[in-house]
């Protein structure tokens, strides 16, 4: 019981940072129709500015989340204006996937070319502190990046319901052309969303790198497991990636405990097909759209 | 249907006489080896162009069944079990029907979504192979890498009997997408491709297209993954289970024109000589992946029908300016698509 209540605790820690890796593809989707296989490479990217500003500069990796997501931000407008917004409406969805996969790749590239291709990890000086609750170990850092995660979380919800963007948003998601009647520049919802999407990945991988060591070729683990979360979650479904999200971080877990951390890597994979032959649709799915 | 035209065989024979002839009037080892690598994309690309430019399914999993031809020929010729000589292309069919039996119960889990979540959940199923190989040791041996019994074939040739094997899976390649198109089941492809829905409601069966498809698709893979295996004589997996074994022949079948017959062999003759190049060149190999996004991205943007497609449409322009009775060019299958504006 002890075991199962400890493993509970860091799939729930896990999963809430995945949740937050997840929700910026599911918020592309769901105004884009576009399926960003770049996330991963940018929750990577968001890594290394983080680790290169702590080896250098001595700037606290979670502090270092202010500079990478206006960063990325940028990166994410500059890429949906170039590669994605050329793609004519019809094949979007599935030129999408590709031309995001061939950024991906290049980005990994370039990460390659200049921090080669060895393991890093930011390692700051609270890195393996730990709290004591109730006879339960918890690492600091996990429980700051769960945190900072649903702080996040929290703000790009209160955006989408709150502010006049976030109902241009909602507007999009929901019908695109009477959006567009109604006055909502869905050129510029789509521009800002895409970079919004990729700069929260970046911002769960500034501390992904405190976690996790990680070198370019990682973004492949990653982008495995997020694109099996939206899946899950219905494809388009904010409320829905969030619980597919606590769920794999949770399974995943459980599995690495009770059976062998190497199999927790197939988590992922058994969720999935489950998933598939019970409810192809995903645990949230909307047939149509219309669901954020 | 059509009938079988004169230009279309003409063109066959010119391909393929050609193709044949190539490792006996170039005989340097480099250049074979290049060739080698070029009709193994060939054979993949047109593999993958017969799920995914046909019935408009994108798979991204085919490397996954190309780790499985691999692997398979690793474990029936162990380097313990000496050279093996041409018994492993002799046994290719055999490995091709496995893969294709092996492909069908995925393919039936993965069929039951569409669109983006079919190429989404084939993605994932290309990771979960990789992972896959490197935690089955007992029959990958996992990171260490495993052996295949070198062959005693003649130095100055020897990679001719390799390029011969991929030429005979790339002509059976291209045979069934030539046969497939003819028959009911390409019509039933091209039908999903159009709209799905309304060929089921028309009472098209198109669960069997879709998994007959996937599998011959997949079969071919294996088989071109076991011969590839044989002629690097040692594998590991994240070569034999590579995302970019997947990209590039999904880039290749877009260069050259997605739902052509000679579009993936376009692709690849136009692509893998000079990805070789530069995989090859160690002051290059580090921009490799620089490079390969590059042309990627090009391709899509510049070129998002493919060469064929686009030649085809200027010549057919340019005809019917100067007369009207021309016929379809041969190699096509009708790829305008009817938008609908919901």
């Amino acid at each position: 019981m002890r075991l199962f209540v400890q493993a509970v605790i860091l799939g729930l820690l896990a999963g809430g940072v995945y949740a937050l890796m997840a929700s910026g593809l599911t918020l592309a989707f769901g105004i884009m129709r576009v399926i960003n296989v770049a996330q991963g490479v940018m929750i990577i990217l968001g890594a290394y500015v983080s680790y290169t500003l702590f080896t250098h500069f001595g700037v606290d990796p979670f502090l270092s989340v202010l500079f990478v997501v206006p960063v990325v931000f940028v990166l994410g407008v500059v890429i949906e204006l170039v590669f994605i917004r050329p793609l004519r409406p019809s094949e979007r969805e599935e030129l999408s996937l590709l031309v995001t996969w061939a950024v991906a790749l290049g980005i990994e590239g370039v990460l390659g070319l200049v921090y080669s291709t060895t393991y890093r990890s930011t390692i700051p000086s609270y890195a393996n502190a730990a709290w004591r609750i109730g006879g339960f170990a918890v690492l600091q850092v996990q429980v700051y990046a769960f945190g900072l995660s649903v702080v996040i979380l929290a703000v790009l919800g209160v955006v989408l319901a709150k502010t006049r963007f976030g109902r241009a948003v909602r507007g999009t998601v929901q019908n695109p052309a009477s959006a567009a009647l109604l006055g909502v520049d869905e050129r510029k919802v789509a521009a800002i969303g895409f970079g919004l999407s990729v700069a929260t990945a970046a911002a769960a991988g500034a501390v992904y790198g405190v976690v996790t060591p990680f070198n370019p070729g990682s973004h492949y683990d990653l982008i495995s497991l997020l694109l099996t979360i939206i899946v899950l979650g219905g494809m388009g479904s904010l409320p829905g990636t969030v619980v597919a999200a606590v769920l794999m971080g949770v399974s995943q877990a459980l599995l690495a405990t009770y059976i062998s951390p190497t199999s927790a890597k197939l988590t992922f994979f058994i969720l999935l097909i489950g998933i598939l032959v019970v409810r192809p649709q995903g645990l949230f799915g909307a047939v149509e759209r219309g669901k954020l | 249907m059509r009938t079988v035209s004169r230009s279309g065989v003409a063109l066959t024979v010119v391909i393929v006489a050609g193709l044949a002839a190539f490792p006996f009037v170039f005989q340097a080892n480099w250049v074979v080896n290049i060739a080698v690598f070029t009709m193994m994309y060939a054979g993949l690309a047109t593999a993958w162009n017969l799920l995914g430019g046909y019935s408009g399914y994108i798979s991204l999993c085919n490397a996954a069944f190309f780790g499985v031809g691999a692997y398979a020929i690793a474990n029936l010729f162990p380097t313990s079990g000496g050279p093996p000589g041409s018994t492993p292309f002799l046994i290719l069919p055999l490995l091709g029907l496995g893969a294709a039996i092996l492909s069908i119960p995925i393919g039936w889990v993965a069929f039951r979504t569409r669109g983006v979540t079919f190429a989404i959940v084939t993605i994932s199923l290309l990771f979960v192979a990789q992972t896959l190989a490197f935690l089955m040791r007992s029959f990958t041996r996992g990171s260490q890498g495993m052996g295949i019994g070198v062959p005693r074939f003649s130095v100055a040739t020897y990679e001719r009997p390799f390029y011969l094997a991929l030429l005979a899976i790339f002509v059976f390649a291209v045979s069934v997408c030539w046969y497939v198109r003819r028959a009911k089941l390409g019509l039933t492809l091209f039908a999903i491709r159009d709209d799905e829905d309304r060929a089921r409601g028309l009472g098209v069966d198109t669960e069997i297209a879709k998994l007959v498809t996937f599998a011959m698709s997949l079969g071919i893979t294996a088989m071109i993954g076991g011969v590839w295996a044989y002629y690097i004589t040692y594998i590991y997996p994240q070569f034999a289970v590579d995302p970019l074994i997947t990209i590039g022949m999904v880039l290749m079948v877009f260069l050259g024109g997605k739902g052509t017959l000679w579009g993936p062999l376009l692709g690849a003759l136009l692509l893998v000589p000079a990805q070789r190049l530069l995989a090859q060149n160690a002051s290059t190999a580090r921009w490799y992946l620089i490079l390969y996004s590059g042309v990627f991205l090009l391709v899509i943007l510049l070129l998002p029908r493919g060469i064929i497609p686009s030649v085809q449409d200027l010549i057919a322009r340019l005809r019917s300016k100067s007369d009207r009775d021309t016929s379809p060019p041969a190699a096509t299958v009708p790829t305008v698509r009817t938008e609908v504006v919901p």
